[in-house]
């Protein structure tokens, strides 16, 4: 492919054919204690669709960040239709015609479609906005694509594919010759990723390269010319997608035994169910547009279990963490600890019946930054410490709170420095102590370990054994497979919303679920409970 | 208290100069603007006019203590001063022995009057009524609470005006004047009163389940709302209790100038916030003290007290006043910026 149908032609050297849209070679890109990107070289051709493909932290963010210019390589060469180039800023790489579409939008959901496709550059007249020509041009745009889109509907009524249109509209109103897309898919329903593929396919004819990131293999099988598979910062490989099967594509993206990184619990001995979920269908966060919807999911985890929930962004695993904590509201189901049904209508009746949720996002959902450690941790359980007057025990909330800092290690100046001046290992062990201060029967973990250091990890890793040993039921949720599988006893996967595989930890590989994660059967599979 | 000021104790190795200042920075403030009236006018620091200063600050302080509960919660209160002169004017007509008597005057009247503890009663119970509308109008139907207050200042003096039928209601008993213009000792009575209420509602934010609530519901309202707790519930409550302090405050004000009327209180809302967040309270909720907001709100009073004194324009303080409210957010910000970056 990157020997374009154009060999011979005037002005390029005999024998390499025309350069390549882009060329990539030698990247190198460290951050304080990580290499994240080590040599790694990467080309696509004048209209070829390049998928980049690795497991979460390869290294794919940080190629797709230096190729935005949000940040420049420390090592290693960018060339553009065969010019060596330096990406100074975001806008910089844009006026070079380097677009990147990122997961979350940067549209004005305030401003029209059309305000928002020539943001910036509005075309003027007498020095005034000329608005027939802004809508005529867009219209232009949007059809050049096959898109329907009125140029002046606000962005804030459009679905979220809908704004994807937009934001791939603005992408061609600068001319761009290369568009990156990062996982442009996860937040789509079935039929509007059909249409999206469709509009690569036209903007591929037009001689736009695509950068195309995805964890969806079936996708990238039915889409993509080339991809270029990143391991743990350095190059595994490209290859022409033709060439190669999707457990191809899976052994390069894994490609090694599971670190035994961590030491697993010797035995453990599993009890009764505690937690049960019955038919759980939910719309996920009405505030957050791109949530994904629940259907009918039905698992349980025993006392003493550790069952690990992985699937790919968008498979709903953070949503179904929040619909049994009562964090979202639901359509139907059921969820129940020890036999006794939950009420679902606030997280304060999750609580109530002993469920914890440690959630994804320490800093926006747990955590009071600005308020102390002694706050933060005793929140959840003050009710067990304040008198009929209302009056908070102190003295026993300080025996509390000392408790939970020796038990967990965690190192602070005091119990009354702000949580926010604690690394990010400490801020979340001050989590996981307001939980275990309530004795909790249940206790779902959604990214654990995110963002902390490898010491840390350890140490929460080592804690959700001893719980799991002293009885506690806990559904663990991880981006990182590996950590899935080095915590699980039993682990469940989902694909958009819904269950698609229950695995003992015996029978689980890194390939299995994988598989599971982005091909498994969208329809209903059986759980045991 | 610190503890939920939200300035840690510095690390030992580091004694945070700056910040032990940013921290008393309205305090330290105050004195020295007490030390610099005194000397262009030695007649400031007469007890006498010591205690003037703290009985005109007293109805500001009462509703700056309120203030400070819901700016706590990220809200805001623009109803206050239409509040105050709402339940003064039920308190007057209560203690006149009703609506249809409230212009009636003499000893007469007095005597017919239903007394000032129901009188007390009344405003308090008016207020809080009207805070908890208002409370449940920014829980239940998400109207934010700028707007929904907004709403209630006009609304509030329109009762307060329909309420007052033209006049002020003039003229009560002894009882019910000395709330307003008694002294114990030499202190004035309003003066005992805002202290006894700045030391309640400190107790209530420092040591009850309740006050650690309200940091937390204004630290971080989803965090709050996953960690169990009744987001809706404290936040009404911080809008009762607002209510509560403005009909305290109609009641001590329409004492001390032997007079309800319908505009009574006009402006206090922007002095009331002014001074909590001069105090160090943030718009932003979660962080703030009451003994900021005393401080605070003590520094508006001296500085009106002593540009009076020496003979400064009304128009002139009201310029001061607003540039010193926009360089105390400025400080606050920027010690908090470099906090961050320390």
């Amino acid at each position: 492919m990157t020997d374009g149908a154009s060999f011979g032609s005037a002005g390029t050297m005999p024998g390499s054919g025309a350069p390549p849209l882009l060329r990539m070679t030698g990247i190198k890109k460290s951050f304080p204690g990580v290499l994240a990107v080590d040599g790694v070289d990467f080309t696509v051709g004048v209209g070829e669709i390049h998928a980049l493909l690795g497991e979460n932290g390869a290294g794919k963010s940080t190629l797709l960040k230096i190729l935005a210019g949000a940040q420049p390589p420390d090592e290693g060469r960018i060339e553009l239709s065969g010019e060596t180039i330096e990406l100074e800023s975001p806008l910089d790489a844009q006026a070079r015609g380097i677009v990147t579409i990122y997961q979350e939008f940067n549209l004005i959901p305030t401003l029209t479609v059309a305000e928002n496709v020539f943001i910036g550059r509005e075309p003027l007249r007498w020095g005034l906005v000329d608005w027939a020509r802004m809508r005529r041009e867009t219209r232009g745009i949007t059809e050049r694509v096959g898109l329907d889109l009125n140029p002046d509907r606000l962005v804030a009524d459009l679905s979220v594919a809908e704004q994807q249109m937009v934001e791939i509209a603005k992408a061609l109103a600068v001319s761009s010759k290369l568009i990156v897309m990062d996982e442009p898919t996860s937040a789509l329903a079935e039929s509007e990723v059909a249409r999206l593929l469709q509009i690569c396919r036209d903007l591929q004819a037009q001689g736009i390269g695509i950068v195309f990131v995805s964890h969806r293999l079936d996708e990238v099988k039915a889409l993509c010319d080339r991809l270029t598979v990143l391991r743990d910062g350095k190059l595994v490989g490209s290859a022409d997608v033709a060439d190669v099967s999707i457990d191809d594509i899976i052994k390069m993206m894994v490609g090694r035994e599971v670190d035994r990184l961590f030491q697993r619990r010797a035995t453990h001995r599993i009890g009764e169910p505690a937690l049960r979920v019955e038919g759980l269908s939910a719309e996920g966060d009405p505030r957050d547009p791109s949530a994904t919807r629940l259907y009918d999911v039905s698992l349980s985890v025993a006392r003493g279990e550790i069952v690990g929930l992985a699937g790919l962004v968008g498979a709903g695993r953070t949503e179904l963490a929040r619909a049994i904590f009562g964090a979202d509201p639901i359509i139907r189901g059921r969820v129940s600890v020890d036999g006794q049904a939950v009420d679902l209508r606030s997280p304060a009746g999750a609580i109530e019946a002993g469920i914890g949720l440690v959630p994804e996002d320490r800093k926006q959902q747990a955590l009071f930054l600005a308020l102390a450690v002694r706050l933060n941790l005793s929140i959840a359980a003050l009710g067990k410490l304040t008198s009929r007057f209302g009056f908070v025990d102190e003295q026993a909330e300080t025996v509390m709170v000392d408790e939970y800092q020796r038990r967990l290690n965690i190192k602070m100046a005091s119990p009354l420095v702000e949580v926010g001046n604690l690394s990010g290992g400490n801020q979340q062990k001050v989590v996981l102590a307001r939980w275990l201060a309530l004795q909790p029967k249940v206790l779902i973990v959604d990214e654990p370990t995110r963002g902390i250091d490898v010491a840390a990890k350890a140490e929460v890793h080592q804690l959700l054994f001893e719980l799991a040993e002293a009885g506690i039921a806990i559904l663990a949720i991880s981006s990182e497979l590996s950590e899935i599988v080095t915590l699980s006893d039993r682990i469940l996967t989902m694909r958009e919303g819904r269950l698609t595989g229950d695995v003992p930890i015996e029978e689980a590989s890194e390939e299995r679920l994988m598989q599971l994660m982005t091909m498994g059967a969208p329809d209903r599979v059986r759980v045991h409970a | 208290m610190l503890e939920q000021t939200g300035q840690g104790a510095p690390k030992a190795s580091d004694l945070d100069l700056f910040g032990l200042l940013a921290r008393f920075a309205p305090l330290i403030f105050l004195l020295v603007l007490m030390a610099v009236f005194a000397i262009l006018e030695p007649r400031f620091l007469s007890p006498l006019n010591l205690f003037n200063v703290m009985r005109q600050v007293s109805i500001f302080g009462l509703l700056a203590i309120g203030m400070t509960f819901v700016i706590l919660t990220r809200g805001i209160d623009l109803s206050v001063g239409s509040l105050i002169a709402l339940t003064g004017l039920v308190a007057a007509a209560v203690a006149k022995g009703g609506f249809e008597s409230r212009f009636a005057v003499g000893t007469a009247a007095e005597a017919a009057g239903y007394g000032w503890p129901l009188a007390l009663a009344a405003a308090i119970l008016v207020g809080m009524g009207c805070g908890f509308l208002q409370g449940l109008a920014i829980t239940k139907l998400k109207v934010p609470p700028f707007v929904v207050t907004l709403g209630g200042m006009s609304a509030f003096r329109g009762a307060a005006l329909l309420f007052a039928g033209g006049g002020p209601v003039s003229g009560f008993d002894e009882g019910y004047r000395w709330w307003g213009q008694g002294y114990v000792g030499q202190v004035p009575v309003p003066v005992i009163i805002f202290a006894v209420a700045a030391i309640v509602a400190w107790v209530v934010l420092r040591y009850t389940r309740f006050g650690r609530n309200v940091y937390a519901v204004g630290g971080n309202p989803e965090a709050a709302r996953l960690s169990g707790l009744n987001v809706d519930r404290i936040t009404l409550s911080v809008y009762v209790i607002i209510g509560c302090m403005a009909g305290l405050g109609g009641f001590v004000l329409s004492a001390r100038l032997n007079s309800a009327e319908a505009v009574a209180g006009m402006t206090y809302e922007l002095t009331v916030i002014a001074g909590v967040v001069i105090g160090g309270t943030s718009l932003f909720g979660g962080v703030g003290t009451i003994f900021g907001t005393v401080i605070g709100t003590m520094l508006i009073g001296v500085l009106l007290n002593g540009l009076v004194l020496n003979n400064v324009s009304s128009y002139v303080q009201q310029i001061i006043i607003g540039v010193i409210i926009v360089l105390a957010v400025a400080f606050d910000t920027f010690a908090k910026s470099r906090r961050k970056r320390a």
